[in-house]
């Protein structure tokens, strides 16, 4: 289950997938100003998906992005300043619980329908709609899974596919220890959350 | 009781202390200039929106209390989108009200409609479309609150037209509670570890430089700085936008560092082992090259906005604080490390095995003898703006406040004039904004009529925005300005001669096209013309005597004078060229 796909990535540059969980008040032109702070840098939002959460005042972003680490901590310390933003948390890919959900209709006759039942058994996916010569299928599942399930329907022929991008939650066992909360809740006096600063702090400290 | 949007909108002004308002109305914001005329609040109708928004920034940056500007919507709006863009690049408090179409027309390509909210987006702290007329005393609230809490900036609330002349039930927020912001969090005080890790750095530097920035301005923290100077021994350098936050005429001031800082300046933050950066942001025009800035020091950086730490240059000691309080606790942690007031050292303490200064500030008055700021003012020779800037220096009050357009006029009032009072130079540092300099001193003479108010431009700054001279003549607002005319935009065509042959693209202005005092007249205001060096002190005792009236001078500089120091953009800070006999194609 793990999410291979994106916990590797470009490597030597230090380019890979990163998970930004943007926790915003759920108001008109929030989603411009968070995806502002990227398109300003000419980063491209590889997904992207808002929902309100639990508490209806407040939406969770959910932002997949290419970048190198350094500027994304600038970009998250930016969206820190939005006025609007609640809460904000990076996921490392291994520390994350991700899913996803994809939609396809595929060319599927009467020949074919068949196969198509039986690979989304295997795949645990779902058979939403069936017309004469196509079927509308559904499948929800990590990233790379949905990635692998993609690869093995396109050979039916996809008339028409749309991905949710990813959702994600830190996973429960390491959430104390290794979320690496980035803001949130009341900053009161002296809470500096910079992590270089923390960190190369304590070698002059001591 | 029961008001209109419009009545709620003056009525939230008044309540948030507000006394003065730079405008021009027109139809989207109409409903909101009715109850203005039953208020306390004194509108000044300027000439162009752009004036509207640097009068705000110049009242801001003398007083400390935010700037208001009112325009309409459509091109109200985007003519005050450069202010507010200067706003945000130095961190000017600015709270903007635009009118806005009707809510029904919004979208539809009405009339003078323009989606100011998403225009500003980028460069505004935050902006505001209101929908309700219900909300409007909570959103001026907030809208003040964001623009002076935290690192200040501008705000813009965009009002359409019919939320105005909607029916609303008054109230007012007491408290913040009732403020909608929950995720808006200023930070203030330092983390006391970080502090006193500062301090320890202190205490074992051997060449250490405070390198004062704007946030000591913005803190209020002058006061505070001086005394961690004096009781440390350490020497202040202060950036274009924090002049005057720690005195020039004090011995540990070294003036400005950068570009076109002084030699000592510049060099000594390059030689430091320890820079203590407080409410500074290590700038472009600081730095020089980043990767060479200062190689050997250790950073301890104080900012209240966290994005700055580490942003260009990796702190050692980052602390997210508001300048003032931070001081504060460092001097604190100073007491317990034995370091007192009077820079007393406790036996025993920390403080009393601290290295000696004296070498480092020997070293430093060797570069200040060595390396001053010079010109040459000849006898009968071409009139050099340096000599007109501190002729006016000379020639009136200690506390006059200076507003400056940007160029190289800019730049020589920097270095030329002595600051030693805080809230006395206004200027556009980080944007850079041509035409600044007439409008922020109206602003800053409203907000200070009691002090003399003195802009120093260019004449390519003074075309971009010298209409607003009429707003100063009606509203009896006596502003005086200093035209350096070099009939070119000088500080390009500097860089032309300098690092493009001498070849002279679009700089060249004509020294009497416009002609400065028929257009000075023109406007309401005395006009003086000053060619020679001797004609230049009689002239600034004419234009001092004046105090009815706007007056300007015509000032016929040198146009081959050029600004040095210079660091070559993208150069290192080592490479500092002093003057012309080093610099290629110099005169």
């Amino acid at each position: 289950m793990a999410p291979a796909s994106t916990s590797t990535g470009a490597g030597a540059g230090g380019i890979r997938h990163h998970i930004v969980t943007v926790g915003v008040e759920n108001k008109a032109g929030v989603l411009a100003r968070v995806a502002g702070l990227f398109s300003r840098r000419g980063f491209n939002i590889f997904s992207l998906a808002v929902a309100p959460t639990d508490d209806e005042r407040f939406s969770r972003i959910t932002i997949v992005v290419d970048v190198e680490s350094a500027p994304l901590e600038q970009i998250i310390r930016q969206l820190d300043k939005l006025v609007n933003v609640v809460s904000i948390s990076e996921l490392a890919p291994e520390e994350a619980t991700e899913r996803e959900l994809l939609l396809a209709t595929l060319q599927a006759g009467p020949v074919e329908r068949g196969q198509v039942i039986q690979l989304v058994g295997v795949f645990e996916g779902k058979i939403v709609d069936v017309g004469r010569d196509a079927m509308t299928i559904m499948l929800a599942g990590a990233p790379s899974k949905i990635d692998d399930f993609e690869n093995l329907i396109r050979p039916f022929g996809i008339i028409e596919l749309q991905r949710t991008g990813r959702v994600a939650l830190p996973k429960l066992e390491r959430r104390a220890a290794r979320l690496r909360s980035i803001t949130g809740g009341a900053g009161g006096a002296g809470e500096d959350r910079s992590e270089a600063g923390a960190a190369s702090t304590s070698d002059e400290a001591g | 009781m029961q008001l209109t949007g419009a009545q709620a909108l003056i009525k939230s002004l008044e309540m948030q202390g507000v006394e003065v308002v730079f405008g021009l109305p027109g139809g989207a914001i109409l409903p909101v200039y009715d109850p203005i005329l039953d208020s306390s609040i004194r509108h000044i109708l300027v000439r162009h929106e752009q004036g509207a928004g640097h009068a705000a920034e110049g009242y801001a940056h003398v007083t400390g209390r935010p700037g208001v500007a009112m325009v309409t919507s459509g091109p109200g709006a985007t003519n005050i989108v450069t202010p507010l863009a200067d706003a945000a690049m130095d961190s000017i408090p600015l709270v903007v009200v635009t009118g806005q179409v009707p809510t029904t027309a919004i979208g539809t390509d009405a009339f003078q409609e323009c989606p100011i909210t998403g225009v500003t987006m980028d460069i505004t702290k935050h902006n505001w479309l209101v929908t309700d007329a219900q909300d409007i005393p909570r959103i001026v609230s907030e809208a003040f609150y964001v623009a002076t809490t935290g690192r200040p900036g501008p705000v813009l609330v965009d009002v359409p037209k019919d939320v105005s002349n909607a029916q609303m039930e008054w109230y007012w927020p007491t408290s913040l509670d009732e403020l909608d912001l929950p995720g808006y969090y200023p930070r203030t005080s330092g983390d006391p570890a970080s502090v006193l890790a500062a301090a320890e750095l202190i205490l074992r530097a051997e060449r250490p430089v405070i390198y004062a920035g704007g946030g000591i301005l913005k803190a209020r923290a002058a006061g505070v700085l001086r005394e961690l100077a004096e009781r440390t021994g350490i020497p202040v350098v202060t950036t274009l936008m924090a002049r005057g936050a720690f005195p020039d005429s004090h011995p540990l001031c070294l003036g400005m560092p950068g570009m076109h800082g002084n030699y000592t300046a510049v060099t000594a933050m390059q030689h430091a082992d320890l820079l203590l950066a407080l409410g500074s942001r290590f700038d472009d025009r600081v730095t020089g090259k980043v990767s060479t800035f200062a190689p050997d020091a250790k950073v301890v950086h104080v900012d209240i906005d966290p994005a700055e730490l580490g942003k260009v240059r990796r702190a050692d000691v980052p602390i997210a604080g508001d300048c003032r309080l931070v001081i504060e606790e460092m001097l604190t942690a100073l007491d317990g490390l034995g370091l007192g007031p009077g820079g007393s050292a406790r036996k025993g303490a920390m403080a009393a095995k601290r290295p000696d200064l004296a070498p480092w500030m020997a070293q430093i008055r060797a570069w200040q003898e060595r390396y001053p700021l010079t010109y040459h003012q000849e006898e009968g020779g071409a009139l050099k703006p340096q000599y007109v800037v501190e002729s006016l220096r000379d020639a009136t009050p200690d506390d006059t406040i200076v507003v400056a357009g940007v160029g190289q006029h800019q730049m020589w009032a920097s270095q030329y004039w002595r600051f030693d009072y805080p809230y006395t130079w206004v200027n556009s540092g980080g944007a850079g904004t041509m035409g600044f300099a007439v409008p922020a001193a109206i602003g800053a003479k409203v907000g200070r009529p009691d002090k003399m108010v003195w802009a120093i431009d260019g004449d390519g700054c003074f075309q971009m925005t010298a209409q607003e001279l009429v707003t100063a003549s009606a509203e009896r607002i006596p502003v005086k300005v200093a035209i350096l005319n070099n009939a070119y935009l000088g500080m390009v065509r500097q860089w032309q001669e300098l690092f493009y042959e001498e070849r002279y693209s679009e700089v060249y202005l004509s020294p009497d096209l416009p002609d400065y005092v028929k257009w000075a007249e023109a406007m309401g205001c005395v006009g003086l013309r000053v060619e020679t060096a001797e004609e230049v002190a009689p002239a600034i005792d004419k234009a001092n005597s004046v105090d009815d009236r706007p007056v300007v001078i015509d000032f016929r500089t040198d146009a081959f004078e050029k600004v040095y120091p210079m660091v070559p953009a993208g150069a290192s800070n080592d490479d500092i060229i002093v003057g012309p006999s080093q610099g290629e194609g110099g005169r």
